[in-house]
């Protein structure tokens, strides 16, 4: 009995050992990827065009998504204020309800979460697919970099196009929860723009921004470094592109809790 | 000259390499015999640095190349040409821009017309006609991508060149184009090469020596008929195992006859 625990004791620490040391290994990767991408940065010949071409479709194939998941968003935010408020506060208060639901939290997070799904995916799944068909060996034994090639151009192209995406995100829920709000609960433009401005702050905008650009960071640079080490062939790529929406889609959870505390919890 | 001295490899358990030394002289052909899963692409990735042996020193052109730079390893990179498994062509472009990729001198890859010029060539030296260019990976043969991977591999006029498994998965047709065309290309552009295989007959065509790598060490070097001639008996049950031992064999018998 005492002999058996004791095996379970080192059983666990092996476990946890193992656990750290993988983990430390990934930190440590995750930074040298990330500093060579500044590396990188002079090498803007190589990695400009290739940034044009990955946002032109990032921003142009999410596009309808994006706006499509803000719309209802915007709509079922104005049906729900109005089931919760009508009656007990100024009808007003809707606008301020939508507009700030949408600025702070709908549109940043809902967006962030959809293009992990999207974009996450397809990076991961696309650079996996070059590693296990050794594409990215062979952009290095020709003497040229994959991270100026194949990383940096899906990231600064991400970080470019999400915050943008995230901005249409809000208006387009803000337009749609106003249209639904003056259908169900009969709110005119002049309640709506008083609630919405009542309540607004210069902030509000700046928060989301960096709350976007925040995520856009991690929906393009998870699934990029897991894609990038992606192994074990067609398995692989289909562990690393699950494993890159998943974390990605807990980071920007994560994040979202974080950013808040840091930009708003002061207050 | 590219020298393996004492270089060891392991993955988590696995020895891959254990004390390996080679020695490839300038303008020669080698084959890297062995069965699969010894460690023969694992000796050419560390020729060119896309691994690092746990131990030992690779050395090319005077270079110890696990002691390079970032910098100096990229230029390093740029003189030895790799041609790998299953050609490792980018999906998301033509052969043309893919074989554009391998002209790696700065000046030369801005000028338009040398690398059109220079794409012309390298499909004419691989036997594939011009229309391939416009073509995409995906609308070519496994046989053509594997020449393609070589058309890549030559276009930026390489000192050395690596073949990793050249002919696998070809039919024996086009395994014998493949091994004509890295005995015409050592021929016409004097390089230094590379040719890990465990198709012995394709091996002993193209090669001036061949190395048996076997359970993690190099069990025998030499020439094609000094191999065949050996009495050691790992060397023996390598050979014996390949079906086309007795073609072999005629055709050693036929070198040694033209040679006298």
């Amino acid at each position: 009995m005492a002999r058996a625990g004791a095996e379970l004791t080192l059983d666990l620490r092996r476990i946890v050992g193992r656990w750290s040391l993988r983990s430390a290994g990934q930190v440590g990767r995750f930074t040298y990827l990330i500093v060579d991408m500044f590396r990188g940065l002079p090498e803007w010949r190589i990695w400009v065009p290739r940034t044009v071409e990955q946002a032109t479709n990032v921003g142009y194939g999410s596009l309808f998504i994006v706006l499509l998941v803000a719309g209802f968003a915007g709509a079922v935010t104005s049906l729900q204020t109005g089931y919760q408020f009508t009656g007990t506060l100024p009808l007003y208060y809707a606008g301020a309800v939508i507009s700030e639901s949408m600025i702070l939290e709908l549109g940043p997070v809902l967006t962030a979460l959809i293009l992990a799904g999207r974009i996450g995916a397809r990076y991961a799944a696309e650079l996996g697919s070059m590693r296990v068909t050794e594409q990215i060996d062979a952009l290095e034994s020709l003497g040229r970099s994959p991270i100026t090639h194949l990383l940096m151009p899906r990231v600064i192209a991400g970080l470019l196009v999400i915050p943008a995406l995230t901005m249409l995100a809000n208006a387009t829920g803000l337009f749609v929860g106003y249209f639904t709000a003056k259908a169900s609960l009969g709110l005119t433009y002049s309640d709506f723009e008083y609630g919405a401005r009542y309540f607004f702050r210069p902030l509000d905008l700046w928060y989301s921004l960096i709350k976007s650009v925040c995520f856009a960071a991690t929906v393009t640079m998870i699934p990029c470094f897991i894609g990038y080490n992606t192994q074990q062939g067609a398995e692989g790529v289909g562990r690393a592109t699950t494993t890159a929406v998943v974390s990605a889609s807990v980071t920007i959870l994560l994040l979202d809790a974080i950013v808040t505390q840091l930009l708003l919890g002061a207050k | 000259m590219i020298q393996l001295i004492n270089i060891s490899k392991r993955f988590v358990t696995n020895v891959v390499l254990d004390g390996v030394t080679l020695e490839v002289r300038d303008g020669e052909t080698v084959a890297l015999l062995g069965p699969s899963g010894v460690g023969k692409s694992v000796t050419l990735k560390m020729i060119n640095g896309l691994l690092r042996p746990d131990s030992g020193e690779v050395i090319v052109d005077g270079l110890k190349v696990g002691q390079l730079k970032r910098a100096e390893l990229q230029r390093l990179r740029s003189r030895i040409g790799y041609v790998f498994q299953y050609g490792a062509l980018f999906d998301s472009m033509s052969v043309e821009e893919n074989i554009r990729l391998g002209i790696v001198d700065e000046e030369e890859s801005k000028d338009d017309t040398y690398c059109s010029n220079r794409v012309k060539e390298c499909l004419r030296l691989v036997n594939l006609a011009l229309e391939v260019a416009e073509k995409y990976p995906s609308e070519i043969s496994g046989g053509m991508k594997k020449r393609v991977g070589i058309a890549r591999a030559i276009a930026g006029k390489p000192k050395y060149l690596l073949y990793d498994e050249p002919t696998s998965g070809l039919d024996p047709v086009n395994a014998d184009v493949i091994d004509g065309l890295i005995e015409r290309l050592q021929q016409e552009l004097g390089v230094t090469s590379i040719v890990v295989s465990h198709d012995v007959r394709g091996s002993f065509r193209v090669a001036d020596r061949v190395a048996l790598l076997w359970q993690a060490k190099i069990r025998a070097v030499g020439t094609p008929e000094e191999i065949l001639q050996s009495r050691d008996p790992a060397v023996q049950q390598f050979l014996e195992r390949d079906l086309e031992m007795s073609l072999i064999q005629a055709e050693a018998e036929g070198r040694d006859g033209t040679k006298a």
